[in-house]
């Protein structure tokens, strides 16, 4: 391995691990405010949603909007699977099967 | 570690890709593994990847890792909070293995009890090794195996969904999950790169805070909070 991979993939390493680490070592064994508490309360819901909403109604690089896809189509009921059962293992079984299903339609 | 496999089952298709692309890219399997061993964060790796093979400098390349990870800043806040009374030494351990899948698994566990930093961190980690293990088959000869089969792309957005359904808590979470969602799509067609995550998710937790202030005046001595 050369010398200027070896130096990528440390630094990669570094400046991926740090954000990672601060909040736990300063934020954690402390008394946190109620404000701050509420607000980290609802953080996982909406990165989820970040997270979600963009690759189900956006395609291609440069993103553009495209509501027309399998992905989106399959989300609807596998939100209603989930929302039904509150199952993970059956929300993932569900989900890969209607979009391979899907998938099969739309090609 | 049985409670991981949704998010290894997510990983081994994208493991793979990943790893025929780094192949392509120049980079031997043994170089794919150490860089999934150290930087474990696979969309900053697919970008990273593609830069390495158009050629680019060393620098440019990590500071466009640091910036596509800075959302994990906001997902170790917030796992923080069920992180206590542990040493240095554990929650650098931790560290290491916080992923968007990860704390999206490990956040809905703690919040619905019996779970422990243990298990999180048994979880962690074996998503880590499903990750590298998969990066390094995938740097073989990944392109053999056929893509897409049984929906297996389908299985993080699954998750994801799932996982979002369970921190659904009352109208206000509904509220902000619509409202992140909405801005994290609109940003994402605005702006490229991935800053859209943190950005919306900051704004739409920050509303949430404003919000349940102005509604917890009208509802005083309630529980609400």
């Amino acid at each position: 391995m050369n010398t200027d991979y070896l130096l990528l993939v440390l630094g990669m390493g570094i400046v991926t691990y740090l954000p990672r680490w601060i909040p736990l070592i300063f934020l954690s064994n402390r008394r946190l405010p109620e404000w701050l508490r509420q607000w980290l309360d609802f953080i996982p819901a909406a990165i989820l949603s970040a997270l979600i909403l963009p690759a189900l109604v956006t395609t291609g690089e440069p993103r553009q909007l495209n509501l027309f896809q399998p992905a989106l189509l399959v989300s609807i009921p596998t939100f209603i699977f989930a929302w039904k059962t509150r199952s993970l293992a059956g929300t993932v079984i569900t989900g890969m099967a209607l979009f391979w299903g899907a998938q099969k339609i739309f090609s | 570690m049985t409670a991981a496999w949704p998010i290894c089952l997510g990983y081994v298709p994208i493991g793979l890709a990943f790893g025929v692309l780094a192949h392509n890219a120049g980079l031997a399997p043994w170089e794919i593994g150490f860089m999934s061993l150290f930087v474990f964060a696979g969309s900053s790796q697919f970008i990273a990847v593609a830069m390495i093979g158009s050629g680019s400098a060393i620098i440019p390349i990590i500071l466009t890792t640091f910036v596509v990870n800075l959302r994990h800043l906001l997902m170790s806040s917030s796992l923080a909070v069920y992180l206590q009374r542990l040493s240095a030494g554990r929650l650098s351990l931790y560290a290491y293995g916080v992923t968007d899948e990860s704390f999206a698994l490990n956040m809905t566990r703690f919040r619905e009890g019996g779970w422990d930093w243990r298990r999180a961190l048994v979880l962690n980690h074996t998503a880590n090794a499903a990750w590298i293990v998969s990066t390094i088959i995938g740097g073989y000869g990944g392109q053999f195996i056929p893509a897409g089969a049984f929906g297996i792309d389908y299985a993080l957005p699954a998750m994801f969904i799932c996982l979002l359904i369970l921190q659904i808590r009352g109208g206000l979470y509904v509220l902000v999950a619509v409202i992140s969602g909405v801005l994290a799509a609109s940003f994402s067609l605005l702006f490229p790169g991935n800053t859209y995550v943190v950005l919306a998710s900051v704004l739409a937790a920050t509303l949430g805070v404003f919000l349940r202030k102005v509604y917890g005046k009208g509802s005083a001595g309630k529980e609400e909070l």
